[in-house]
This record gives C-alpha cells, sequence and structure tokens, in this order.
C-alpha cells in the first residue's frame, strides 16, 4: 500500500455526478475520507448512497468528477483497479459462491489463473489469523450453504481483508442482521479502524449511525446536505437534515381494546421433519389492538404470517377469525374475511414488479364487480383507483402505468398498504412492514397502523427490530421455537426481559405475568 | 463497454428491434450465399419474389404461415406463463389424429356441425396432452421441458403405429398413411386453385382475440402475473394451480388446433411428414414476436416466407434450400440480442 502522509486523506471524492436518463443520482457530491475514520454515509432510499459507491468500487462510470485513493486517481469503470488500489465492498447482497467453502470463497479471485497448485495451507492459515486479530468467527472448511446471514456478512468482511483492504465499503450491512450480530459488526468495524482503516457504511437508521460512525455524511436527493462529526449532532438534526423537514414519531393514544378479531387456539404446524413450525401457539388480538410479537428470526414467526395470511393452514388447534373459525383458508378467503396482509418481503411476495402500478393494486380485488365485468376488467375504474390511492397514500410513482419494479422500497410498501388498507380491514398483518426503510417511510407507516387501529382494526406486528415493536405495540408476545408467550403489556416489561423472553429464558415469565397482574 | 438498463423500453424501439434482428440475420447469411459461389442480390431478389411475388408465391406463403401463427402462439401462450411447452409438435400430431379419425365418415353429419366438431376435438386433443406434463408440474415440480419434449416422441411414434396399422388406408396403396377426411370436414379454400384454406382466418382470429384476452381480461391478467411472479399472484389470492392448468389447455389447445386444421384444410389425410416442425418452429416465431399474440402473425409469415422462398431460390441457384433453416436461426439469434439491446442500452467506458 503506498504511504500516506499522515493528515492526507485516504480517499477522495469531488465533484461525482451520475445521471439515469432524466433522474441525477448524484449532483457534484464532495467527500474526504481518513484513515482509522468510521465515516457513516446517511440518506433515505434513493438519496443515491449506493450510486456514490457503486461509483467509488468502479461498478459505475461517473458523468462527472475523480475519485483519488491514496493521492493517486482511480481509472473510473474498473473494480479491479478499486481492489489494488486497497478498497473493498460489501454488498447488501452478499456476493458468495453458497456451494463452495468459506476459504473456497476468500481465496477466489486472488490466485492467478493458470497456476497448478495453490496454497490452501498458507491461505488458510492467513484467514483464521485475520479472523482471530479481528474478532470474526469463522470455519474455513464449513460451506457457505450451511452459514447465517450473519456468518456470511463475516465472510464478506473477511473476503475483503484478505486483499488487504484499507477501505472497507458496507451497503446497509445491518439491514439482514439481528440486533445482536448488528452490535457484534460494529465492535468488528471499531477494531478495524483501530488498526487504521477506513470504514464507510451506509445505513439510514440513526441508532446505528450514532452507536458507531466518528462522522456522518448525509445525501438527500443525490446531494450532499451535510457533513457532521457525529458527537456534535443529535438524531433530530439528522433525521431533519436527512428527510428535508422535521420527523415526528407516532405516539399511540391509549385505547380500549374491543372484542378478539384473531384468536389462535393450541395451533400446531408441522415442518414435515423436527421441530413444528408453531407448536401449540396461542394468541388474541382484538379490536383497537396493536399486538407486538418479537423473536429472533426464524423461530415461526414466518409461519405465523402465512397461517394468517392463508398461505398454510393448522395440523392441530383452532384457528377463529372475527368469531368465525377458519377451515382450510386460502388468501383469497383471508382477503375476503377482511384481513390485510403486509407481507414480509414485498419484491417476492407482495408484488408483481414486472406489471404496472394499477395492476398491482387490483391484484387483490381484480374479480370485484368494481374492476372487472363479465371476465373484462374495467381498465379505466382500475386506473382511477390507483390514482386515489397514489394520492391518498402519497406513493411517489410517475402514474398508474409505471412499472412497480421501479419504485423505490418506501414506495412500494406504499402501494401494499394502500391495496390492503383502502378497504376497511378487521385485522392488519404487518409482517418486517418497515425492513429496509428510511425514517420518513417508517413513521408514514406506522401512522398508517395506528390510524387503522383507531379505526377499530386489530394489527398484528410481526417484526425483528424491537425499537419498532416499543414504538407501535399496546401488548408484546414473544415467539421461541414456534411457541408464543402470552400476551405483556408494554408499559410493564423492559428490553432486558424481552431480550432473555426471545433467547428461550421462559423461566422468567411468571414473574412478569405476575406482576403485571399485580399491577392491574 | 456496459449495459445498462432502460427505465422504459420505447414503442418504437420494440418495433425496430425484430427488424433489426431480421436484417442482421440476412447480412450474415449473405456470407454464406456468397461463399455457394451465388450474386447475393440476386439470391435474395429470387427468395422474395419466390415467396411473395405472385399470387401463388403469396398463398403459398400464407398457407404455410397458418400452422405456424398457431404453434407461434401455442408458444407464447405458454411461454408468457413461465409453462414452458416443447411439446407443440406432439400436441399438433395429437390433433391432426382426432381430427383424421372424426372426420373420416365416422359421423355423417352436415358440414357446418361436422368441421366445428373436429376442429374442437383436435384442439381438445392437443389441450389434453399438454395437460398431463402440466399436472405434473403442478402438483410434483416435474420439469415440463422434459416431459413435454418427450412427449412429441411418444405421439409421433405412435402415430406411426396407428399408421401402419388400425388407421392404415387400405386404398393407400401400401404407404403409411390414413385414409382421407371426407368431404364435409374439409376446411374451404380462401382463393381458388391455391392450397390457402380457411384456416388462415381461424389463425388470424385467435391472434386477435388472444390479444384481446391478454391485456383486456381477468383471465389474460391472472396469466400475466403468475408468469411475472407466482408467489406474489397465489398471496394474492390467484388460484396458481388452476391458472397453469387452463394455459396448459390453451397452448395445447392451439398446437392442437393447428394439427387439426392442416388435416382438414391441406393435406386431407394424415401421414408422418404432416409437419416439417412447425411445433419447433413455433418456439422461434414466438421468440420472434417477443412472445406477443399479434407480432405471432407477422414472425410466422416472415418464417413462411423465408422457407417458400429458399425453396423457389434453390431451384433457381446453386444454394441449398437449408438456407432457411439458418436464415431462421440466425434470425432467433439476433432476436435474442436485439431484445437485450431494447432493454438495455450500451455505454462504452
Amino acid at each position: 500500500m503506498p504511504p500516506t502522509p499522515p493528515g492526507q486523506p485516504v480517499l477522495r471524492l469531488a465533484g461525482i455526478t451520475k445521471r439515469f436518463g432524466p433522474l441525477v443520482a448524484n449532483d457534484a457530491v464532495s467527500l474526504e475520507l481518513h484513515a482509522g475514520e468510521m465515516l457513516a454515509l446517511l440518506g433515505e432510499n434513493g438519496a443515491g448512497k449506493t450510486t456514490l459507491m457503486n461509483i467509488l468500487f468502479g461498478h459505475y462510470v461517473a458523468d462527472e468528477g475523480t475519485v483519488e485513493a491514496f493521492g493517486k486517481p482511480l481509472p473510473p469503470g474498473s473494480p479491479r483497479a478499486a481492489l489494488d488500489a486497497g478498497i473493498g465492498m460489501v454488498h447488501q447482497h452478499f456476493t458468495l459462491a453458497d456451494n463452495l467453502s468459506v476459504l473456497d470463497n476468500v481465496m477466489v479471485g486472488t490466485e492467478p489463473l493458470f497456476r497448478l497448485w495453490s496454497d490452501r495451507g498458507a491461505a488458510k492459515r492467513r484467514l483464521l489469523d485475520l479472523s482471530e486479530r479481528f474478532g470474526l468467527a469463522v470455519r474455513p472448511d464449513a460451506t457457505v450453504a450451511s452459514l447465517s446471514v450473519g456468518e456470511r456478512q463475516r465472510v464478506e468482511i473477511l473476503k475483503a481483508l484478505y486483499r488487504n483492504t484499507r477501505i472497507l465499503i458496507l451497503d446497509e450491512p445491518t439491514a439482514v442482521l439481528t440486533p445482536q450480530e448488528a452490535a457484534g459488526l460494529f465492535e468488528t468495524l471499531r477494531r478495524l479502524t483501530a488498526d487504521g482503516l477506513a470504514v464507510v457504511f451506509i445505513s439510514h437508521k440513526m441508532n446505528e449511525v450514532f452507536a458507531a460512525s466518528d462522522r456522518v455524511a448525509v445525501l438527500r436527493g443525490g446531494r450532499l446536505v451535510a457533513t457532521r462529526r457525529t458527537a456534535a449532532s443529535t438524531p433530530e438534526e439528522l433525521a431533519e437534515l436527512m428527510v428535508g423537514r422535521s420527523v415526528k414519531p407516532p405516539t399511540p393514544a391509549a385505547m380500549e381494546p374491543g372484542e378478539p378479531v384473531l384468536a389462535l387456539t393450541r395451533v400446531t404446524v408441522a415442518s414435515g421433519h423436527g421441530r413444528p413450525l408453531l407448536d401449540a401457539a396461542s394468541l388474541t388480538v382484538r379490536r383497537h389492538q396493536v399486538v407486538g410479537i418479537a423473536g429472533v428470526s426464524g423461530n415461526g414467526q414466518s409461519a405465523l404470517a402465512d397461517l394468517v395470511s392463508g398461505l398454510i393452514h393448522p395440523d392441530d388447534g383452532r384457528l377463529t377469525l372475527c368469531g368465525a373459525e377458519v377451515g382450510r383458508a386460502d388468501p383469497a378467503d383471508m382477503i375476503r374475511r377482511g384481513v390485510a396482509r403486509i407481507p414480509e418481503d414485498r419484491h417476492a411476495t407482495g408484488l408483481v414488479g414486472a406489471m404496472s402500478v394499477w395492476e398491482n393494486l387490483i391484484a387483490e380485488r381484480h374479480r370485484d364487480p368494481a374492476f372487472s365485468r363479465f371476465g373484462v376488467l374495467r381498465r379505466r375504474a382500475a386506473r382511477a383507483h390507483a390514482e386515489t390511492v397514489i394520492r391518498e397514500f402519497d406513493v411517489r410513482c410517475p402514474g398508474p402505468d409505471a412499472r412497480t419494479q421501479l419504485l423505490s422500497g418506501g414506495n412500494m410498501q406504499k402501494l401494499i398498504l394502500g391495496r390492503t388498507l383502502a378497504h376497511g380491514p378487521q385485522l392488519i398483518l404487518a409482517s418486517q412492514p418497515t425492513r429496509g426503510l428510511d425514517v420518513g417511510a417508517v413513521s408514514y407507516v406506522h401512522g398508517r397502523l395506528l390510524e387503522a387501529r383507531a379505526q377499530g382494526a386489530g394489527v398484528l406486528l410481526i417484526s425483528e427490530d424491537l425499537d419498532e415493536i416499543l414504538a407501535v405495540s399496546d401488548c408484546i408476545a414473544v415467539m421461541y421455537h414456534g411457541r408464543i408467550t402470552p400476551l405483556l403489556p408494554h408499559d410493564r416489561v423492559g428490553v432486558g426481559q424481552l431480550g432473555l423472553l426471545m433467547a428461550g429464558h421462559w423461566d422468567i415469565l411468571p414473574d412478569i405475568i405476575g406482576e403485571s397482574a399485580h399491577a392491574s | 463497454m456496459r449495459l445498462e438498463a432502460r427505465p422504459h423500453v420505447p414503442l418504437a424501439l420494440s418495433l425496430l428491434a425484430p427488424a433489426g434482428a431480421v436484417a442482421a440475420a440476412l447480412l450474415l447469411c449473405a456470407l454464406l450465399v456468397a461463399w455457394s459461389g451465388a450474386s447475393v442480390p440476386r439470391a435474395y431478389a429470387l427468395m422474395a419474389e419466390g415467396a411473395l411475388g405472385s399470387r401463388f408465391a403469396l398463398t403459398e406463403t400464407l398457407t404455410r404461415a397458418t400452422p405456424l401463427i398457431l404453434t407461434g402462439l401455442a408458444a407464447a401462450v405458454a411461454f408468457r406463463a413461465k409453462l414452458w411447452n416443447i411439446g407443440a409438435e406432439g400436441q399438433l400430431y395429437m390433433g391432426a389424429l382426432v381430427a383424421v379419425v372424426l372426420g373420416g365418415g365416422l359421423f355423417d353429419l352436415p358440414s357446418w356441425l361436422l368441421l366445428p366438431l373436429v376442429l374442437i376435438a383436435g384442439a381438445a386433443a392437443g389441450g389434453a396432452t399438454l395437460l398431463g406434463p402440466a399436472v405434473l408440474k403442478v402438483r410434483f415440480g416435474v420439469d415440463e421441458v422434459v416431459t413435454t419434449l418427450l412427449l412429441n416422441f411418444i405421439v409421433l411414434l405412435f402415430v406411426s403405429m396407428l399408421l401402419e396399422g388400425a388407421l392404415k388406408d387400405p386404398m393407400g396403396m401400401g404407404w403409411p398413411q390414413s385414409a382421407p377426411v371426407i368431404e364435409a370436414a374439409e376446411l374451404p379454400k380462401l382463393v381458388e386453385r391455391t392450397r390457402l384454406h380457411a384456416g388462415l382466418l381461424l389463425a388470424l382470429g385467435l391472434a386477435a382475440l388472444l390479444w384481446f384476452v391478454d391485456t383486456r381480461t381477468v383471465w389474460g391478467y391472472e396469466n400475466r402475473a403468475v408468469g411475472a411472479n407466482p408467489r406474489a399472484a397465489q398471496f394474492a389470492g390467484m388460484p396458481v394451480t388452476r391458472i397453469m392448468l387452463r394455459t396448459a389447455l390453451v397452448s395445447g389447445g392451439l398446437a392442437g388446433l393447428a394439427g387439426a386444421a392442416e388435416v382438414t384444410g391441406l393435406k386431407g389425410y394424415l401421414t408422418l411428414d404432416l409437419s416439417p416442425g412447425f411445433g419447433y418452429s413455433g418456439i422461434v416465431v414466438a421468440m420472434l414476436a417477443q412472445l406477443h399474440p399479434i407480432g405471432v402473425v407477422g414472425a410466422a409469415v416472415f418464417i413462411a416466407a423465408v422457407f417458400v422462398g429458399a425453396d423457389a431460390m434453390s431451384r433457381a441457384t446453386a444454394v441449398p434450400n437449408y438456407i432457411a433453416d439458418v436464415l431462421v436461426a440466425l434470425s432467433l439469434l439476433c432476436m435474442m440480442v436485439a431484445g437485450l439491446l431494447a432493454r438495455y442500452r450500451l455505454r462504452r467506458g
């Protein structure tokens, strides 16, 4: 690595401008990064964070501006040159070969192509050395397919370090991690900066920025609107810079819960092998009530969501909606019964990306007389409906005919909200409703959920984001190994207790329930 | 050089893409024509004249295009829903088989009754042939590319068996061919003293109908949703399995109808060379048309013109008529590139 004089930036972006057709993704962005520094790149979806980092790494070529690493200009459009200059990138969607071992994944691309042998022993020693030095525990011989998401991310980071990376870029590194894994990640990153690396991480989560970064750069609409020393700023200031207006978190008003809309009575769903997905799970959601389901990913939350969506059926136990027992329901049946469903994955299950906005908005109701007659679509009515939803739910898109996959994540979510909430639902199933959304969109989604609660809907909120659960739930239940705790009133349970319950220490339950029973 | 996705593909560009692809294929083929020693302009002029230059040439091209439109639609409908039906050839023969059996004097009905019966039964036979692989796909996840492709051989051997046995025409001088259909089961001719028959009108009408169904109806809407994202379609409450089976019936039915129309409109009887690969060419037609029902008509006429024109050209020059196969294959390859270029922008740097 070329030595950099102290005080000189290791990386300098000057006047970077990038246009995609009429859209200006980056507008004259200039940014410097110093060795040993952790910079957070903060901005809403579509603010141009990922584009900027892709230019830096050579995936895109900037229309204007230059990139300088360690005092030398970087040739545009060459990831190879960026790698050689000591820049490493960990993408949001990992770039690992699932069928190869950890060691193979780390070594790939570092070996000469035309050589019949490779020194795997030395490579393994080097990998283990790096792994130990930075606290990134991995098993070099495990296949990537067998690793958890957190472990895969560690492999990605090690892959970058193995190539002598001095500048590490991470694109939304915590989007796929549990809170515990995220804390571990930031600990690792701090060790790296202590070792003299410069780290940039892209984020739109305020708590991460304050927990980890030294400096924060805020992008809005492609422009760099501010850089701040993190310690000298406040979450309110950054949120305002990021969104361009002040953001107030919604404050749920206390409400008396009404009659039950959803009741699970000892519902079991078999998985076909081993532990059941749901194991004698019981749960009640009432009108005017938000029930938050907390838990570490993979403890049956998806099965619960699928059950209420109508995708799977109970093998044992009873599922009741508004007092009527539901047998073998399908999604169409659930929609008819007034269940508004916000799926976990809006790209894969929520929307048909290749179809237009109006086509997606009628997807659950295209056979209604409002949208079709004698098997022929009423396109004008459907478009008019789309116009209304676009206006009422503030969907930012060119119009009803826009292709859905061109929308940002937040706008896709608004589209789903518009599709399901426009029809006065009895029950709302919100599965990870704000995953990957920015501050503005998160508060919008929460506001809509609370509004529906005020109008008499019951809300089942399944989330891996504990802050979200605590912010909007009236009652909280924890899932572990397919089982669900009784409802715990929000004001009687602390984060520490929830953490213990999420880790399976249900022996503390009697204390919490006893306390709340005693208090009420 | 790099590719960048276009946010919108302009209509002009999506029309230009097939035209450009055909032009590129003609240019590439010119090399082969020149190599075989013929003059390129003369060869292409002969080809154009042979395909379109006279009343006879034109009707021959349209006659050849008729089954290609139907098999092209069969492929387009299925591929839209991501049902990879490679078995149109077999479905076509099943349709032809049923048509020749029912139209061969089994019923003595007036033509207005018998002809629809024969055509509908032929279509039903084609649809039923695809239904098996489709059920295996939705129930057990069996790859329909394999099952539909292999069914082609089974159907052909089955037809061959019948033509050598039960269905063999006693008046056929020992040839493996069926007895002809009776006059009441023949499709009327469109133009006197040519081979062009009413099957063309049927094919054109179905292309228009499919375009309407695709863009304007609940069925088409559901088909497109299932094709683009079956998980999202299921989540939104659409009966994905039923939609897949419905698509299979329509796709197989179109291919079966192609066979029935060839028998009742053109050949009159069934032989093993009824189709020179119309089922497979239908895939090329559908791809050239970018799966658009109206585009299928244009693509089918183009491919028919290439085959008919190449025959004429090879009679007058030293270029073998295999050049038609090369030209069609090159068109498909060029279309793939053109489709890519329409969807993406080429950037240098």
